[in-house]
């Protein structure tokens, strides 16, 4: 087993003491940079990438993956507390999360959220240990066809066996598609959609502002609406009984995990999609695949299962092709892959050979990381259930500064400040509507992947659609995209000839 | 709870920092020196070209200790570099605004006129590189030389696909002049960053591309790829069996500069701060084995030597666009 040799080689190197007290500091790092709002793990990267000059490349790539496994895992708890999204990675960990907070299930919901990514990092990791070669090819045979048939599939996942109103579904995509659409066109080489001619809107609208604005500040409003102000948020008790009897979940969750582990690892591969789109398709497919769809929004614990468990497998899932290719698969992986050319490597094929105790020591380090991550995480559950007890005349003034502060540290631009307040203002609007927000969230992740993907694709093959069925992977994917895109409208059609109503749910 | 708190001061506190007020600098008999952070502007977004360019110069600084103040970069990646040039040309305090700039550096105001930049205005600190260009094909077709290329390209005719990264960029100025040249038609299809043109092509998606030798070097060194020709005066170390397309008959040389540039209306005692510390940074071995390592070429070109060449390739530019048609002359 010469694999198992090159592992155990790994680990030595990961337990030199050195390296493991880099990595729990990495861990802890990147719990709190991750928790906190506006500062994901690509700006935890970004920033600290320079100290990483200080030791050797491999224990600063150790340190720099334990911090990105961590904001994982921190992602979750500002998802489920306060109902922002900590980073852009856990928007889908908010849409069951916060529910599930507000019915007093907080607890629940974060060991789900803790346990789900340990699972998805386990997974995720013995995936990569055993097949990180062979699916770097897989990687490559994905031209733009084939990334275009799977983003088709990601939307068909939230159109088709949804319960909500599949008009106003859809009307929510195409509100998402258009402001996806704001920035720069990469086809034309020109600035599009420059609303007012505001340089601001130079550049595509960015993420995490428009998550934050729609899930921090509108939910907020729409919170102090139903509530008058004068509420506490949850009445959760801590014990370690308690603790104990969620551990459990993970049983009841099997399904959801394990498909959220394998798809988000799927997906981290494909350079440019990464944990945001990985989690996203996730929660769609769960939902899909549910025996309880109509429990989804409203506090369904697969819901909170299925995407944590695919952020984290989509997050080691992308350091496959920055390894193999020297393509990151996510923004995340940009920056460490900026790093490993301040560090004098050459990412590529080649790098698995000449660079055996980088590459391994790196691989023994996710084991280690994800570890402490769970632990780590687990412990500090009593510390963020406390914070949930405040009143919320205290929290909402404090989550409103938060996103403040997360929308700018997101970008450092005012402008982004101004357009996250408006954001929030049409997210309420939305909520208020009864128009489902997370078909927008996802046609704003998936836009800016679908659309060049659409475009390159006719224009490699002159414009003729047949591209998508004809190759012998992106076919089979359109297929069951349009199936199931198609399923409801079926569905009613076949009642009708059978003379029946078609059933609520 | 308190660590919370503190986590969100020391935010707010950087973040305050880095945003940077309109403070006077301390204006001494004694050489200029920064006052306050120093911000280092990327016209691209996190992970980009220029930002991995901008984040390796930090590093350099930081750890040659070349700077009393830090260097913090910060990104405006819109309208490829229109909204980091009108940041910079509007800047408060050019005294600290430095910025890494590419060929877009002329291209994109030249193309959008609108915004009324002009790279003439920008404070000349050093240009640290210029990067090259070859082109590549999978070691599949089979192809050795560019006669062969041209002998496939020509009966592929359109169905020939070449990659590159942006539309009317560098790699399609390129792709253009092979067409030209030869009495080609292929197709080129633009993609957003170098790293994604090198995998369409090692995946067999396109039939060739005009990658610097960085963003083609993994796949090169596995043996995927193919190096052909080269757009360069000489023949580049790393591809010594590689001809120069001027070997080849073709009058066609190509570069890509990497400059750091100061703000307009940057005080000359400024300037000379940047262009010491970038000069130094220059001659550091991490620098140079970067340069090595990427095939980079080009001497450090600093003060009015630097503003010459930026009016030569500003005009070569200029006229490269009109041919393409993507200005009006």
């Amino acid at each position: 087993m010469e694999l198992l040799g090159l592992l155990s080689d790994g680990f030595l190197v990961a337990f030199e003491p050195l390296n493991l007290g880099l990595i729990v500091l990495g861990v802890v790092v990147g719990l709190f940079v991750g928790a906190m709002p506006g500062l994901g793990s690509v700006n935890g990267v970004a920033i600290l990438l320079p100290m990483t000059f200080l030791v050797p490349p491999t224990s600063a790539i150790m340190f720099l993956a334990a911090l990105y496994y961590g904001a994982m895992y921190g992602g979750a708890i500002s998802s489920i507390t306060l109902g922002i999204p900590g980073a852009s990675t856990a928007v889908a960990t908010t849409f069951d999360g916060r529910p599930l907070a507000m019915q007093g299930e907080a607890d629940k919901a974060l060991i789900a959220a803790a346990l789900a990514s340990f699972a998805g990092g386990t997974i995720s990791i013995v995936l990569f240990t055993l097949f990180a070669p062979p699916l770097a090819s897989i990687a490559l045979d994905f031209g733009d066809p084939e990334i275009f048939a799977l983003m088709i599939l990601a939307f068909a996942t939230f159109v088709g066996l949804s319960g909500d109103d599949i008009a106003k579904t859809i009307f929510s995509i195409c509100i998402g598609m258009v402001m996806s659409a704001i920035g720069f066109d990469i086809i034309s080489g020109e600035p599009r959609l420059v609303l007012f001619d505001l340089i601001g809107f130079q550049s595509k609208i960015n993420f995490l502002v428009l998550a934050i604005g729609i899930y921090g500040i509108g939910e907020m409003m729409w919170t102090i609406e139903v509530s008058r102000g004068d509420t506490m948020m949850t009445k959760v008790t801590v014990s370690v009984e308690r603790v104990l009897s969620n551990l459990k979940i993970i049983w009841g969750t099997w399904k959801a995990w394990l498909m959220g582990s394998f798809l988000g690892f799927f997906v981290g591969i494909l350079p440019a999609a990464g944990a945001t789109p990985g989690s996203l398709m996730a929660y769609g497919v769960a939902k899909m695949t549910s025996r309880e769809p109509q429990k989804f929004g409203k506090g369904a614990v697969d819901g909170v299962v299925a995407p944590e468990a695919a952020n984290n497998a989509a997050s080691t899932g992308s350091m496959l092709p920055m390894l193999t290719l020297g393509i990151p698969g996510s923004p995340t992986t940009a920056v460490l892959l900026g790093g490993m050319v301040i560090w004098g490597l050459q990412p590529g094929p080649r790098l698995f050979v000449t660079e055996t105790e980088f590459v391994w020591g790196l691989i023994a380090s996710l084991y280690a990381a994800n570890l402490f991550a769970v632990i780590i995480n687990i412990a500090f559950i009593p510390l963020f259930l406390w914070f949930l007890r405040t009143p919320f005349t205290i929290l909402a003034p404090l989550i409103f500064v938060l996103s403040m502060v997360g929308g700018f540290a997101a970008t450092e631009r005012m402008f982004d400040v101004w357009l996250m307040l408006i954001l929030g203002v049409g997210g309420y609007l939305m909520r208020k509507l009864d128009y489902p927000v997370a078909p927008a969230v996802l046609a704003i992740v998936l836009g800016p992947i679908a659309e060049p993907a659409l475009r390159q694709s006719l224009l490699i093959s002159s414009g003729d659609v047949m591209v998508f069925f004809n190759r012998p992977i992106a076919g089979p994917i359109t297929i069951i995209a349009l199936v199931l895109l198609f399923l409801p409208a079926l569905q009613v059609l076949w009642r009708r000839v059978r003379g029946k109503r078609p059933v609520e749910g | 709870m308190k660590t919370f708190v503190k986590k969100l001061l020391g935010v707010g506190i950087t973040v305050g920092l880095v945003s940077g007020f309109t403070a006077v600098a301390g204006k001494t008999a004694l050489a200029w020196e920064p006052v306050k952070p120093i911000q280092f502007v990327v016209m691209a977004g996190k992970g980009g070209g220029a930002d991995k360019l901008a984040r390796l110069m930090q590093s350099i600084i930081e750890k040659h200790k070349l700077s009393p103040k830090p260097v913090t970069p910060i990104n405006k990646p819109g309208g490829s570099g229109a909204e980091a040039l009108v940041y910079m040309k509007n800047h408060k305090d050019p005294d600290h605004a430095i910025m890494v700039t590419l060929n877009s550096f002329y291209t994109t105001p030249l193309r959008q006129p609108k915004l009324e930049v002009d790279p003439l205005s920008f404070a000349p600190v050093a240009r640290m590189a210029e990067d090259t260009f070859v082109l590549w094909v999978h070691k599949d077709a089979g192809i050795k030389t560019v006669d062969e290329y041209v002998k496939a390209a020509k009966a592929a005719g359109n169905n020939w696909i070449m990659a590159g990264t942006g539309k009317a960029s560098e790699d399609n100025l390129l792709a253009d002049f092979l067409n030209a040249a030869y009495g080609l038609n292929m197709k080129y299809v633009p993609y957003k960053g170098g790293g994604k043109v090198a995998k369409q092509l090692a995946g067999k998606h396109a039939n060739s591309t005009v990658n610097n030798p960085s963003e083609a070097l993994g796949f090169f060194e596995a043996g995927t790829v193919v190096p052909l020709a080269s757009f360069t005066d000489n023949r580049l170390p790393m591809f010594k069996d590689t001809p120069t397309f001027k070997e080849l008959g073709q009058d066609f040389v190509y570069y890509m500069q990497r400059s750091v540039v100061g703000a307009p209306g940057m005080s000359k005692e400024a300037q000379a701060f940047y262009q010491d510390v970038f000069k130094k940074a220059y001659a550091t071995p991490e620098w140079q084995t970067y340069m090595k390592k990427k095939s980079l070429q080009g001497e450090l070109l600093q003060g009015d030597a630097l503003v010459t060449y930026w009016k030569r390739e500003n005009e070569v530019h200029r006229k490269m666009l009109i041919k393409m048609g993507a200005i009006k002359g």
